[in-house]
């Protein structure tokens, strides 16, 4: 019999999970039920008969939702996560600045123990001294990570870290009577959209610094930014684009001169870990996002956690409470709940409830545990050392470019643009994007507006095989080979998705956008 | 160099030498050393981290993290009544399931033609709790109920142009702490009295402070401390008399058997997701939703993600896409989008759906009135207890209620620190920050606690006071 030949890289066979599935809502069929719920005992309902609720404050209607039974929900939710590419089944290399990397399955099944899920937060400390360890330990490791001196837990994921550090420069300088005179924050083009979106919530006015000719931020136009109004600078390093700022302390120095804070966006960290830190590059703040770099998985979106540092002058005005480590009279080490917050008028108060995603930070403890200073550092430079590989073979092929820092190595991931492509075959980055999905693999162009003409944003991290980078690479050749030869097939991708091109004409039109099932009924099919 | 890898890592591939040389020789490099060569020397680290060492095996790394969390006396292995915006509820099996799901786990940022599954979920879990609460928009979960009141806050005030926002004084506190935090330093929080006997809002209080610089009127039903605001159809006249808007917090496992907030009047509902189909995780499972009516003049306020169902070019075919995307900091607006937005609780917005879809309309309909039976039996067995008073405020209640001990001649701290001793955990203590309610503590009870818990909970106390 004639073996198959598996030496092709291209997946051309790929078909993603197709099931035609229903939205639930069709799914129901009245009489129909998913779950038991446990009743009032006898003696109970005896005791006390129907709830007392006032007239005001009784449903007069059930609820419209579906009625199931649970081996049809269990077949909808399981049909839809097989429709969905997640990191476990896909070589995640396309979804650039967001260092999706393998999340070790040990890991999971710890942050699943019920000594984590089924702890309460306001259970009395001696009861929760494993979870308050795992949090002082985590905290004491990013500490020496960053060189920055106390972290909070507290913000759900890296924009809430933005937020949290928006405030407590807010915070610093309210306390020193300067809130009203040093009301901008000055971050920069490539950096991510909430360094911008979140300072801005607590009223900043916002001064973006574009690239220089080498796509370092412009030092010339920093320097012309930076004055007695700048509370802060807000940066990636490196920036989306993959490029490294090393003139990075003459920025922090500026705005220290100046009398403002710096803080650093470590989305981006995976490729420094071990290698560099914010406290030598002069930065007051950090976050880190432990569902990226720190390996806990996203989640579709979270949940998450972006633990946010401060220097120990402000160490006051983060979020509270933190987790002290206590010597006990019996030699034992302890920990307990440090409130000083609570009554510290220059805290930041909460960000988020009690503290933390405290799973997510098991997670993360769990995988630095699992790889230590040395293997920290090894993640870094597999990671710069994947990114540098898949850069030099995209280099190579003819329609790909990449701005900025000609020959020069990136760290973490490249901003790529491959406007040749446009240009010869009309074909975009989106359409690639569409394209790519045909053969397993996602491709992500960066955030709007794009600043790089038709970006294609890529990211290995330390988790793809040199096999999977070729794989990627192979393919990502053969869809641009297509766009030369034949061009319709990509404009009507994708062929081998759950489902065709969207007519997203609807999504911005008030009268045909349906954000929810009763909407659709309404407008589509003119029910009331 | 002091530094060195650690090769041979499972989860790192490429941490094989062999491979390495291959690929630095592409790269016409050396070493892993060679890497980096942006950072300038000064800012490089020239040790290693000072950090515990590796653990060997996979083993081992079980062992340790086991070890340390075995510290913990979990609420399966205690019998608990706290609450206070964090429930211990029934997670069906089926939640884990869906919620563990490597798919769904480990996606993220895909576009709807390879993150299909993970878009129509999250477009079923908000047309879902669109059905709960009565209202026609819900969005992509926010971090949590605190980051949710917060923005519907400040959406509110986007929308009215004004900057004053009235609370009442025994909302949530930690809460109450973030939402002053998401609204500073332009948006005032106003404190609104109550009732000391009912806990019920203060109408005259409110009549007094509201003007025409109100954004919103915000309250929780039920309340913090577990009652039911009976007046919200009264506050709601006076806040759109005011032109307010009225912003209500529910806990939306009570909306089975209770009216939701569109009854009476409110135009933003928020609220958190943890009673459904999410464990405590130590307060890390809580996730925020939002939901208001289909008028654009919230649509657009709206700074989350909301996922809306369109055609595709194939008739017949459901597609998904972001419904007005440059509303958000992600289209093209950055610091102009309303607020931010970023990687919130998606997959609790998920597990929520598949709870919702679980129980259906009869299942919301009898956990909704199980819970509010054990509450009153509870509430009945304490207060037969001298010198206790089950609710201390005279107004029904749901999952939580104040139990006064003050007439006992006991602190909370005491009576929960015996409680603890036989393995209870006994209501949040209250008596720090809301010291006008003298000795009393927030107790808290589900359909999880059996007739025979509520028994314990009272033959226990009887024997701590007597």
């Amino acid at each position: 019999m004639q073996r198959i030949d598996r030496s092709e890289k291209v997946r051309k066979n790929f078909h993603q999970a197709k099931w035609d599935e229903p939205i639930i809502f069709e799914l129901s069929t009245p009489g129909e039920r998913g779950i038991n719920v446990p009743a009032a005992e006898p003696e109970i309902q005896a005791a006390v008969g129907v709830p007392e609720i006032p007239e005001s404050m009784r449903r007069k209607t059930p609820a419209a939702l579906p009625e199931i039974a649970q081996p049809r929900v269990l077949r909808h939710y399981m049909r839809l996560s097989q429709q969905t590419l997640g990191a476990d089944v896909n070589i995640e290399i396309g979804q650039g600045t967001c260092t999706v990397k393998y999340s070790p399955k040990i890991n999971e099944q710890l942050a699943r123990l019920p000594q984590v899920t089924e702890l309460h937060p306001l259970q009395p400390e001696e009861t929760v001294q494993g979870m308050m360890e795992i949090f002082h330990k985590t905290d004491t490791i990013l500490r020496e990570i960053s060189g920055l001196d106390r972290f909070t837990f507290q913000p759900g994921g890296g924009s809430q870290g933005i937020l949290t550090m928006a405030s407590v420069v807010y915070n610093y300088f309210a306390d020193r009577g300067e809130a009203d005179q040093r009301d901008e924050i000055i971050t920069t083009i490539y950096s991510h959209p909430s360094d911008a979106a979140a300072p801005a919530v607590k009223g900043y006015k916002i001064i973006h610094i574009g690239p220089d000719k080498d796509g370092y931020p412009d030092f010339e136009a920093f320097k012309a930014a930076v004055g007695p109004r700048t509370a802060g600078f807000f940066v990636a390093n490196p920036e989306d684009t993959g490029v490294y700022n090393p003139r990075v302390k003459a920025f922090t120095d500026l705005i220290h001169e100046n009398g403002g804070l710096c803080g650093y966006d470590q989305a981006n960290a995976n490729g420094l870990l071990g290698v560099t830190r914010a406290r030598e590059a002069g930065f007051d703040l950090c976050f880190f996002n432990l569902h990226k770099t720190f390996s806990t998985p996203h989640g579709c979106g979270g949940p998450a956690c972006g633990a946010t540092g401060a220097v120990k002058k402000l160490e006051p005005f983060l979020p509270g409470p933190f987790i002290n480590e206590v010597d006990h009279a019996d030699g034992t080490k302890g920990y307990e709940f440090d409130n000083r917050f609570l009554d510290d008028p220059r805290s930041v108060g909460k960000v988020r409830s009690w503290y933390g995603v405290a799973p997510v930070v098991v997670k993360a403890y769990a995988w630095i545990m699992s790889l230590g200073a040395e293997g920290l550092w090894e993640t870094a430079k597999v990671a710069v050392l994947n990114n540098n590989y898949l850069f030099k073979k995209l280099m190579e092929v003819p329609c790909v470019d990449a701005p900025y820092i000609d020959g020069k190595q990136r760290v973490e991931q490249v901003r790529y643009t491959i406007e040749k492509l446009t240009k010869d075959t009309g074909i975009t980055s989106g359409d690639i994007q569409r394209r790519m999905m045909d053969f397993g693999m996602h491709y992500w162009t960066s955030h709007h507006p794009y600043h790089i003409s038709e970006p294609m944003t890529l990211e290995p991290t330390e988790t793809p095989s040199k096999k999977d980078l070729d794989e990627y690479i192979a393919t990502l050749k053969h869809v641009f080979q297509e766009a030369y030869d034949t061009p319709e097939i990509i404009k009507t991708a994708p062929h081998q998705s759950v489902c065709h091109q969207v007519d997203d004409s609807p999504s911005d039109d008030p009268d045909q956008w349906a954000i929810t099932w009763r909407m659709y009924l309404k407008k589509a099919k003119g029910r009331a | 160099m002091a530094v060195n890898g650690l090769k041979n890592h499972p989860y790192i591939p490429n941490s094989t030498l062999a491979t390495q040389e291959e690929m630095l020789k592409e790269l016409g490099l050396s070493s892993l050393e060679d890497l980096h060569e942006e950072v300038p020397e000064a800012l490089k680290l020239t040790r290693n981290l000072n950090l515990p060492p590796a653990m060997g095996s996979e083993f081992e790394l079980k062992r340790h993290v086991t070890g340390i969390l075995s510290k913990n006396r979990h609420c399966d292995e205690m019998l608990s009544f706290l609450g206070a915006g964090c429930a211990q509820h029934y997670v069906p099996a089926l939640c884990d399931e869906i919620n563990s799901r490597g798919e769904f786990l480990t996606a993220y940022g895909g576009e709807m033609y390879n993150d299909f599954g993970r878009f129509q979920a999250l477009f079923e879990y908000q047309s879902l709790v669109a059905e709960l609460v009565d209202m026609e928009v819900v969005n992509v979960p926010t971090m949590d109920g605190c980051q949710a009141a917060a923005t519907a806050i400040r959406m509110a005030a986007r929308m009215t142009g004004r900057k004053e926002v009235l609370v009442p004084d025994i909302m949530d506190p930690d809460r109450l702490m973030a939402v002053k935090n998401y609204c500073s330093p332009d948006i005032t929080i106003i404190t609104l009295g109550h009732d000391d006997g009912t806990g019920q809002l203060d109408l005259e209080d409110l009549k007094n402070k509201i003007s025409d610089k109100a954004a919103a009127v915000y309250f929780e039903n039920p309340s913090f401390l577990g009652f039911l605001q009976t007046q919200g159809q009264a506050i709601s006249d006076i806040a759109h008399e005011n032109g307010a808007e009225v912003v209500v917090a529910v806990d939306p496992i009570s909306l089975g058997v209770l009216a939701p907030p569109t009854a009476y009047g409110a135009d933003i509902i928020c609220g958190d997701l943890q009673p459904l189909g999410v464990h405590m995780n130590y307060g890390g499972g809580q996730a925020g939703f939002m939901a208001t009516r289909d008028e654009e003049r919230y649509v657009m306020e709206f700074p989350s993600r909301l996922f809306g169902i369109v055609p595709t070019c194939t008739p017949g075919e459901y597609g998904f896409d972001d419904v007005a995307y440059d509303r958000t900091s992600f289209g093209h607006h950055r610091e102009h989008g309303k607020e931010y937005v970023g990687t919130q609780s998606a997959l609790w917005g998920i597990t929520a759906g598949v709870y919702l879809a679980s129980m259906g309309p009869k299942g919301m309909e009898e956990v909704g009135t199980t819970i509010m039976q054990k509450v009153q039996y509870a509430q009945k067995l304490l207060d037969e207890l001298p010198g206790v008073k089950a609710p201390a405020l005279a107004s029904p209640g749901f999952k939580e209620f104040v139990v006064d001990f003050t007439g006992t001649g006991k602190t909370v701290a005491g009576i929960n620190q015996a409680l603890l001793e036989k393995g209870i955990f006994g209501g949040k203590d209250l008596s720090a920050q809301f010291p006008v309610l003298g000795q009393a503590a927030l107790y808290c009870v589900t359909e999880i606690h059996a007739q025979a818990d509520i028994e314990r909970l009272a033959r226990t106390l009887e024997g701590i006071l007597a």
